[in-house]
């Protein structure tokens, strides 16, 4: 039950989140929501906001004499996982159950594998991954009245549509050091499994949720401490600030000498309040044994075979392609790989430049239009929002970036295009004709707009005769001012220092 | 054919008269229907058989047109099998009233063989029993003597098959609930081997144990029944394709046939009177051709200690389901959910169910469960290395179905030791997952005594035709029975 037993105290305000007496030792458990057409252990098919109740049958129910029988595609996909993160894939694992009661959980017991599990060890990136299990999701309960939430609530009423989703369970070692890591990890984590196409790894609904266990010990010992359980997180942000105040929280009770008591912890990310929903001795005894209905996972070398050939490229794979077939920078090439929906959208785009090279039009370089899409683009979009949702396509973005590489668009004017292209779509070279916006051909013009400027910084020119470069700067902002940004700036500050005879 | 003509054909022989043109199946279903029912009216001053009788006679054309082979022969079903739109609530009170919404694949799979669902028969309270007296529905009495138990769990089924009220029925064995009870009331019962018929809609006991299994009044009946039970399920995980064809028996000898007797199951704790008539079917196998020879379950006598730790511990995880919240009864003016469904399960639950759920959740428990579970569980493997062995040198195993003849209602309710020592000979074959008939072979003290016959998995031809020869040979009346 998460009724809160107290209110532990919260960290204090702008308190120091690094301290070197301490060392944060973080282990990760993510729970993701496998795409599978039906559920774990029944022939419904999986909900996406239907009417309650109505992606259901007696097995998802928990109905008197219903059996399950596991999802082949799950084990398949729980496959893919384990080979993505290099883990061992048990020859034979069985599923247990966990029992409890609760109202979510129509069987009073949750089906899931313990001591057996599908994969073990394995990492990714600098985390190793302890194992990978499969399970099914319980269902959802809504709470009913003003506050919608357990207490005050005038009745609670079960959905039983998720009940049943095909849950992969992903357990880390130890190797986190901070929240910033654990938020950084999530989203390379996050991007595998896109990529690998096992899960919609959508946060926001539920179908990639984090949980945390997090502890100090001295900076130096290799020793763990007391751990704390930070329940059910689904947002990075949340993940982050969540770690962060129970990191402080933490550090707070061993300054004042205190001990971390090991407990289930749930952070409010509307308060920032962090509640004990149990003690370790109000820990569940779960008596896992093994289920009965189900005959053990037998997984053969076919059935490994068959996932392999279903992975697609991962991004520590992608990573390295690019780097080596494009020659993008190994941060570039990084940030593109392991933020899949951007490396998605720049080899779209390159695909577009490729093509529209063919008819004669220069390509961008590759990484030109890396730094496009990784800077440029991705400032743009706001927190959450993914490039293929934005109205630029990837061919009108590789038509700006083309342009601007061969210096028919200054910079400044692409971006102002480029922030058009955004909210209303288009194409780039329409916008740039109605705005005006071309490169200046003209150098006359543009020298004597320079000319122009001079007089009207004086005192720079004077500077910038003497000699300091940065006094430059206002002379030039007068000249962009003047061509709204259509002047490419090498070529002003080459016409000041002309005009200037430096 | 007159009423009393019908009643005295079996099942296989009425499904024969049907397809024949002699004998009309809606004739044949009303008088089982009628004798249902008075019984069902009577109650607990009948013999108390079943817990629901169906309200009609389906309609001629529909009986008649029943796809062959079972020709429209009504078929009495434990009340724990679900049932679409008819009461399943083996015989507890947490499930007052619930109908579920479909039918369990067994008995689906014998109503398109042409079998029609008569009534549900009582039983022990989710199978939890060997008397029979743990219902919710009240006590069965046994037709030899109604101040006896029919045994149990499958007492009801086991009761009405003796008595003439249906010509055969399904029930379930986790321990001996079809062979115990057959025994009991002077009939033929058979746990088949685990995983040849489908559990989907059996409301579970002890999953790694519980198999449907037939009731019938001879072996032929038996074979027919159960023939037409077995094969895999896609709904159920743990069911099995039967490698071949269960046959109807026809063997009237044991030449060369080689019977084990343990010494383990028939020496102490069997009452005098069932070793007698268990010697006498011996000496009759004998006869027959058959080679008798002692065999060892060294580990046997502790399979009643492990089944008392898994069935329960399966039990206890398999009845968490029983909340209140979805269906069945719902504790009225719960404080909170904890007080829900601590009311929900106290009037819910009978006293065994509730002993057998503490068992197992004590079973279960972390830093018992190796103690418990875990041991209960190579004790297990052990029986069934025992069995593997013996089966080396014997073709078959046979003991006394039970260690005494039907007991008096009342006699071992406030001992449940006493009650749990009536699957001795049984849980033996339930833990290994092998079949087993139990056959009438003689009366004691004017009480019919069962013999049991096991065989390796998917042995069943092998046990079916013993048992038929040994039927016909001992020549076994279960007339004085009927009502």
């Amino acid at each position: 039950m998460s009724e809160p037993l107290r209110t532990p105290p919260q960290p204090p305000a702008g308190g120091s989140l690094k301290d070197d007496r301490f060392e944060p030792v973080i282990g990760l458990e993510i729970h993701v929501q496998l795409a599978t057409a039906t559920k774990m252990f029944c022939g419904c098919e999986l909900s996406f906001g239907e009417p309650p109740n109505t992606r259901t049958c007696p097995v998802c129910l928990g109905l008197p004499g219903s059996l399950p029988v596991a999802n082949a595609r799950a084990v398949h996909l729980g496959l893919m996982i384990g080979l993505a993160l290099g883990c061992e894939l048990a020859p034979r694992s069985i599923f247990h159950r966990k029992n409890y009661f609760y109202p979510d959980l129509p069987k009073g017991y949750q089906i899931s594998q313990y001591d057996e599990p599908l994969c073990r060890g394995g990492r990714l990136g600098e985390v190793r991954i302890h194992r990978v299990h499969l399970e099914e999701d319980a269902a959802k309960l809504i709470h009913v009245g003003a506050s919608g939430r357990i207490h005050g609530s005038d009745a609670s009423i079960v959905d039983f549509n998720r009940g049943g989703t095909p849950l992969a369970e992903i357990v880390t070692e130890p190797d986190v050091r901070s929240a910033e890591q654990a938020s950084e990890w999530l989203k390379l984590l996050r991007s595998t499994l896109r990529q690998l196409g096992v899960s919609d790894v959508n946060m926001e609904e539920g179908s990639l949720r984090c949980d945390a266990n997090i502890s100090l010990r001295p900076a130096g010992s290799t020793e763990l401490g007391v751990k704390t359980e930070l329940k059910n997180m689904n947002s990075f942000r949340f993940i982050e600030r969540g770690i962060r105040a129970e990191i402080a929280r933490q550090q707070q009770i061993l300054d004042e000498g205190g001990h971390v008591v090991q407990e289930t912890l749930h952070f409010d990310p509307g308060s920032g309040v962090i509640t004990s929903l149990r003690s370790k001795e109000e820990a569940h005894d779960y008596r896992y044994f093994p289920e009965p209905d189900l005959l053990p996972v037998a997984i053969d070398q076919q059935m490994i075979d068959a996932a392999r050939a279903d992975m697609t490229e991962l991004p520590a794979e992608r990573a390295e392609r690019l780097q080596r077939e494009l020659a993008l920078t190994a941060d570039s090439a990084q940030l593109l790989a392991f933020r899949g929906e951007l490396g998605d959208y720049f080899e779209a785009a390159l695909a577009a430049a490729v093509a529209f090279s063919q008819d004669g039009e220069p390509a961008p370089p590759p990484q030109t239009l890396a730094n496009w899409v990784s800077g440029e683009l991705a400032g743009r979009l706001d927190d959450g929002v993914e490039p293929v949702e934005a109205r630029v396509t990837p061919q009108a973005l590789a038509q700006l970036v083309a342009l601007v590489s061969s210096k028919r668009v200054s910079v400044g004017a692409a971006r102002q295009v480029l922030d058009k292209l955004i909210v209303d779509g288009g194409d780039p070279r329409a916008i740039i004709e109605a705005e005006g916006l071309a490169a200046m051909d003209d150098s006359d013009e543009l020298a004597a707009i320079v000319a122009a400027a001079l007089d009207a910084n004086a005192d720079a020119a004077a500077r910038v005769r003497e000699g300091n470069a940065k006094a430059i700067g206002p002379i030039v902002g007068h000249v962009m001012r003047e061509t709204k940004g259509r002047a490419d700036g090498t070529e002003v500050a080459r016409l000041v220092h002309e005009q200037l005879g430096v | 054919m007159s009423a009393a003509d019908v009643l005295e054909l079996s099942a296989a022989q009425a499904a024969d008269a049907i397809a024949a043109g002699s004998l009309a199946a809606d004739e044949l279903f009303d008088a089982y229907r009628s004798r249902a029912a008075a019984d069902r009216a009577a109650g607990e001053d009948g013999l108390n058989c079943f817990t629901w009788v169906a309200a009609e006679t389906p309609v001629a054309e529909r009986l008649d047109g029943a796809p062959a082979p079972l020709g429209g022969v009504p078929l009495a079903v434990k009340d724990l099998f679900c049932t679409e739109g008819v009461p399943s609530q083996s015989a507890s009170r947490i499930l007052e009233g619930y109908e579920p919404p479909y039918t369990a694949s067994v008995v689906r799979r014998l109503q398109d063989a042409g079998a029609s669902l008569l009534a549900k028969t009582n039983q022990d309270e989710f199978a939890m029993g060997s008397s029979n007296e743990n219902s919710a529905f009240g006590v069965v009495r046994n037709p030899w003597d109604r101040e006896r138990v029919p045994g149990g769990s499958s007492g009801g089924s086991a009761a009405a098959v003796a008595a003439g009220l249906a010509p055969w029925a399904l029930g379930t064995d986790t321990g001996g609930s079809i062979r115990q009870p057959a025994a009991l009331c002077g009939i033929v019962g058979m746990k088949p081997t685990y995983g040849s018929v489908s559990r989907y809609g059996m409301i579970a006991f002890a999953s790694s144990l519980d198999q449907a299994g037939p009731l019938t009044r001879d072996v032929r009946d038996a074979a027919l029944l159960l023939s037409h039970m077995v094969g895999h399920d896609p709904c159920d995980a743990t069911s099995l394709s039967f490698p071949h064809a269960i046959e109807l028996p026809s063997a009237e000898r044991l030449d060369g046939v080689r019977l084990g007797v343990p010494e383990e199951l028939t020496g102490e704790g069997i009452e005098a009177g069932v070793l007698d008539a268990f010697r006498a079917a011996l000496a009759q196998a004998e006869q027959l051709g058959a080679q008798i020879s002692e065999v060892r379950l060294a580990h046997a006598p502790h399979a009643l200690s492990a089944y008392y730790v898994i069935a329960p511990a399966e039990a206890s995880s398999n009845l968490a389901r029983f909340d209140g919240v979805r269906y069945g009864l719902r504790a009225d003016d719960a404080d909170d959910l904890l007080d829900m469904y601590t009311r929900t399960r106290h009037d819910g639950f009978g006293a065994e169910v509730k002993r057998r759920i503490m068992l197992g959740t004590y079973a279960l428990s972390s830093g018992y469960y190796d103690a418990y579970y875990g041991r209960a569980q190579r004790v297990r493997t052990k029986i069934a290395e025992d069995f593997r062995s013996a089966f080396e040198h014997v073709d078959l195993i046979v003991t006394p179905t039970s260690p005494t003849v039907a007991f008096k209602l009342g006699e071992k309710t406030a001992d449940p030791l006493a009650m749990y020592l009536n699957d001795f000979c049984t849980v033996p074959m339930s833990l290994a997952g092998l079949p087993a008939i139990s056959i009438p072979c003689g009366l004691a003290a004017g009480l019919p005594v069962g013999l049991q016959i096991a065989g390796p998995a998917f042995s069943e031809n092998r046990v079916l035709d013993a048992a038929y020869a040994l039927e016909q040979s001992l020549g076994f009346d279960g007339t004085a029975a009927r009502v």
